[in-house]
């Protein structure tokens, strides 16, 4: 059924025939018709935060721990730009998510109007795709195309810019229907390539899964095939900061995460397999090290949905496009009907040697009595949290976010949110809002740093407003922690502007929110902390005073290869020379 | 198996690649790049460029198909041929761009440009110029008594050539459209 209505109401339409259930906002001049269309329905809720950056980290955070598109509705100028972070926080990460802005009306576009910006320009780089709409006819089918765009094939975000006049003007309003435009991107792999995978598998004598985040992008179905696939051919599987929980990590072939702060077997395991599968990953320089010396003797397969990932890095041998799930699935029905073979000996050996470098204890610290290992804080915190199924983590970014990937461990997808490309400070405490958003009665928990929590503490309004008992479990070291580990290693102890001076009392500023405060400095008092903040049914600050110095390890230098790896201060003196301190 | 040295730590040799070593050897390669001719489709195709820090050598865009509203973009790049490989799948990766061909790759293709000269000279200077734009096939378009502009059309080194020739009988100014290409062939 088509029929006419204002841009505003084909807006708000176009959002709930997409089953959009919440938007993230913040409203001003050029958004009002839209403001006024969502103050006189019921089916969409608005959630009111307090920065636009927020909005968007928190529909990213809706978006990632429900596999649905995330909305964010701005204004124009300021309220656009402040969306820049977040869209190519979303861009790299490939969080599917759509941000309307409102734009000054089209016959002022170009004349430095009150609040004019060129959003779709300043905004054209960091997202997918991006549109500015003249014509209100227009404006429904765009809509359903940005969410078409949004979620298909890599996901990312998208930007559809509405002038206010195109907001008032009337159009025809049509309903979704599926996409005829050219955009379609190709979801099966190739048989060849993958029946030439299948015969390197079974030829295998040190395989690895190198998983990532295209497992939990390709949604639900590719996890329970990738347990499958680990568990029939009983390969090791390890996977990125980004791919978290696709496997469990009470799997029994689970190595850990690997990478700069990654586990020593897992990345030893990459530096010395002889096949290794990459399951939706893109071999990030936080995972290849130096590249000359990555995994030297492997074959490689790479599957991923965007060409573009392919070599990029690093040549793969057997290259395959196409969705994860769509692959998996033809790896599994290929390999079964070949006899499901494996030089399972070998594997075994494998396996063994991987036993080998685990008993190194990569992850080992030393425990203290009189102050708060961070290490020792997210232990706590995972063996008095892990027995709830519904538990959502997100981060912040820093020391912090590696140790919570190192110490918390994740069964299931979409249960992990954190910045992984861009690294933005800043994203954890909004993205805990909009995850809880999407599921009210979860337990959410933001395992912060003070110094990235305070980029974002605004949103303390918006937990509070929306009664959203998200805890924020804050790692406080006084320090910027992972920028004064760099400066430790890499320029002689000279700890330039990496403290965390005049910080805020979290606890008076929790109350000030109307938030509960709680705050813990001796490792004796911390499990009863941490059961006051879980059995507090409201928003709470955690000030988790915790050892100032710690380093995260293990580490691989940047410009070193798996098998240089830090595994404790000891190691550390002098060992990055000037070629690897002008990586980042 | 093949026993791992673990050193931990070590130190001996550290290089920073950012490539890895696909061969290394630069190329040229005339890309042909069908989009939909919406507003902003060439600052999409620039800005990949520029943010990824790729070469353009030329690019020339006009709407090819009216009713389809496709505009087809003709770059010449260099790169190694890792990096073809990915100004190829970036580009394929813009979700207006229909088609990608490499037409050096796809080939064998024609390349062909448009330029204008403008060559001010009197006596000798003027007469000789005229002679060389007889050779070179370029035409006059436009001539006061102390100037000419003429009109070439050719391969890009032919239009450098021409333009060598020029440049000591007065030429003053030059505009040229960039390359345009096609298979050759049915
Ligand atoms: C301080 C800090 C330290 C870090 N240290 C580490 C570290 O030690 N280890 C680590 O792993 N990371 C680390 N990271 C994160 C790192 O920077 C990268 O974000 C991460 O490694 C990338 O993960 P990924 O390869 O899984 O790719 P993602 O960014 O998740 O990309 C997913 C890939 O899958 C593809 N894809 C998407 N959807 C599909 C589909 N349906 N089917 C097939 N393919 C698909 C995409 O095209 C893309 O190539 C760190 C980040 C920070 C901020
Ligand atoms: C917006 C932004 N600015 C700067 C950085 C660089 N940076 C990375 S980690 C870090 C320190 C983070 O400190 P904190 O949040 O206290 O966490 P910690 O490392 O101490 O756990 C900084 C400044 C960044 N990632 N993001």
């Amino acid at each position: 059924m088509t029929r006419e209505m204002t841009g505003a109401k084909i807006v708000v339409k176009a959002l709930k025939d997409q089953g959009v259930d919440t938007i993230f906002g913040y409203p001003g001049g050029a958004a009002l018709p839209i403001y006024d269309e969502i103050f006189q329905q019921n089916d969409i809720r608005h959630i009111l935060v307090r920065h636009e950056q927020g909005a968007v980290h928190a529909a990213e955070g809706y978006a990632r721990s429900t596999g649905k598109v995330g909305v964010c509705l701005v204004t124009s100028g300021p309220g656009a730009t402040n969306t820049v972070t977040g869209l190519t926080d979303a861009l790299l990460d490939s969080i599917p998510i759509l941000v309307i802005s409102a734009q000054v009306p089209t016959f002022l576009i170009g004349s430095d109007a009150f609040q004019e910006a060129d959003t779709v320009g300043i905004t054209r780089p960091c997202t997918k795709h991006n549109w500015l709409v003249k014509d209100t006819e227009r404006l429904a089918g765009t809509i359903h195309e940005a969410f078409h765009v949004a979620r298909s094939g890599r996901p990312g975000p998208v930007l559809i810019d509405i002038p206010k006049d195109v907001q008032f003007a009337t159009g025809t309003y049509a309903p979704p229907k599926p996409s005829t435009s050219h955009y379609q991107p190709k979801l099966k792999g190739d048989m060849d390539a993958i029946t030439e995978l299948v015969a390197a598998m079974e030829k295998a004598k040190r395989p690895v899964f190198y998983t990532g985040g295209g497992v939990v992008n390709s949604g639900p179905a590719a996890s329970i095939l990738l347990r499958e696939l680990v568990d029939a051919t009983g390969f090791p599987v390890t996977s990125t900061l980004m791919g978290l929980g696709s496997y469990p990590a009470s799997g029994k072939n689970w190595l850990g995460m690997l990478g700069m702060h990654g586990l020593y077997e897992a990345n030893l395991a990459m530096h010395g397999c002889d096949l290794m599968i990459n399951i939706g990953a893109r071999f990030d320089d936080r995972i290849t090290g130096r590249i000359d010396a990555f995994s030297p003797k492997s074959k490689k397969a790479h599957i991923d949905i965007d060409p573009s990932s392919i070599n990029k890095v690093i040549k793969a041998d057997i290259p395959i496009v196409g969705d994860v799930a769509h692959v998996l699935e033809d790896i599994l029905k290929v390999w079964k009907a070949r006899g499901r073979k494996t030089e399972a000996e070998s594997v075994a050996k494998w396996h063994s040697q991987i036993e080998e470098w685990r008993k190194v204890r990569c992850l080992d610290y030393t425990p203290s009595t009189t102050s708060i290992k961070p290490q020792y804080a997210l232990e706590r915190l995972e063996a008095l949290t892990k027995h709830r199924k519904d538990r959502f983590i997100t981060t912040e970014v820093g020391q912090h976010q590696m140790w919570a990937a190192q110490f918390l461990h994740f069964e299931d997808p979409n249960h992990w949110m954190t910045s992984g490309g861009l690294g933005t400070m800043g994203y954890g405490f909004p993205a805990s809002i909009g995850v809880q958003m999407a599921h009210p009665e979860a337990l959410v928990i933001n395992v912060a740093g003070e110094a990235s929590w305070l980029m974002n503490m605004q949103e303390m309004g918006t937990a509070v407003q929306f009664r959203l008992p998200v805890k924020q479990f804050i790692l406080n070291n006084e320090r910027l922690g992972m920028v004064r580990q760099w400066q430790d290693l890499l320029h002689g102890g000279r700890f330039s502007h990496s403290w965390s001076e005049a910080l805020p009392d979290f606890v008076k500023l929790a109350e000030a929110f109307g938030a509960k405060g709680i705050l813990c400095k001796d490792p004796a008092d911390l499990d009863d902390a941490i059961m006051e903040m879980l059995n507090h049914d409201g928003p709470v600050i955690f000030d988790c005073l915790v050892e100032k110095h710690e380093n995260c390890f293990p580490m691989i230098p940047s410009g070193k290869a798996h098998n240089e790896m830090l595994l404790g201060n000891a190691e550390t003196k002098g060992v990055i020379d000037t070629k690897g301190s002008v990586l980042v | 198996m093949s026993p791992l040295h673990i050193t931990k730590g070590a130190t001996s040799h550290s290089a920073y690649n950012l490539r890895p070593s696909f061969s290394e050897i630069e190329e040229r390669h005339t890309l042909a790049v069908l989009v939909e001719n919406e507003p902003g489709v060439l600052a999409r195709v620039i800005g990949l460029f520029s943010g990824r820090g790729y070469n353009i050598e030329s690019l020339t865009v006009a709407e090819v198909d009216h009713t389809g509203h496709l505009s087809r973009i003709t770059i010449v790049t260099t790169g190694t041929p890792q990096v073809i490989e990915q100004i190829k799948a970036q580009l394929g990766r813009i979700v207006v761009v229909h088609e990608v061909h490499d037409l050096t790759v796809e080939g064998p293709s024609v390349e062909r440009e448009l330029a204008m000269l403008k060559v001010v000279g009197t006596s000798e200077k003027r007469v000789e110029a005229l002679r060389l734009a007889d050779i070179f096939r370029a035409s006059v378009v436009d001539s006061t008594l102390n100037s000419f502009v003429f009109e070439i059309t050719g391969a890009p080194d032919k239009i450098e050539a021409f333009a060598e020739l020029m440049r000591p009988l007065g030429l003053t100014e030059i505009a040229r459209t960039g390359v345009a290409a096609l298979l050759r062939g049915a």
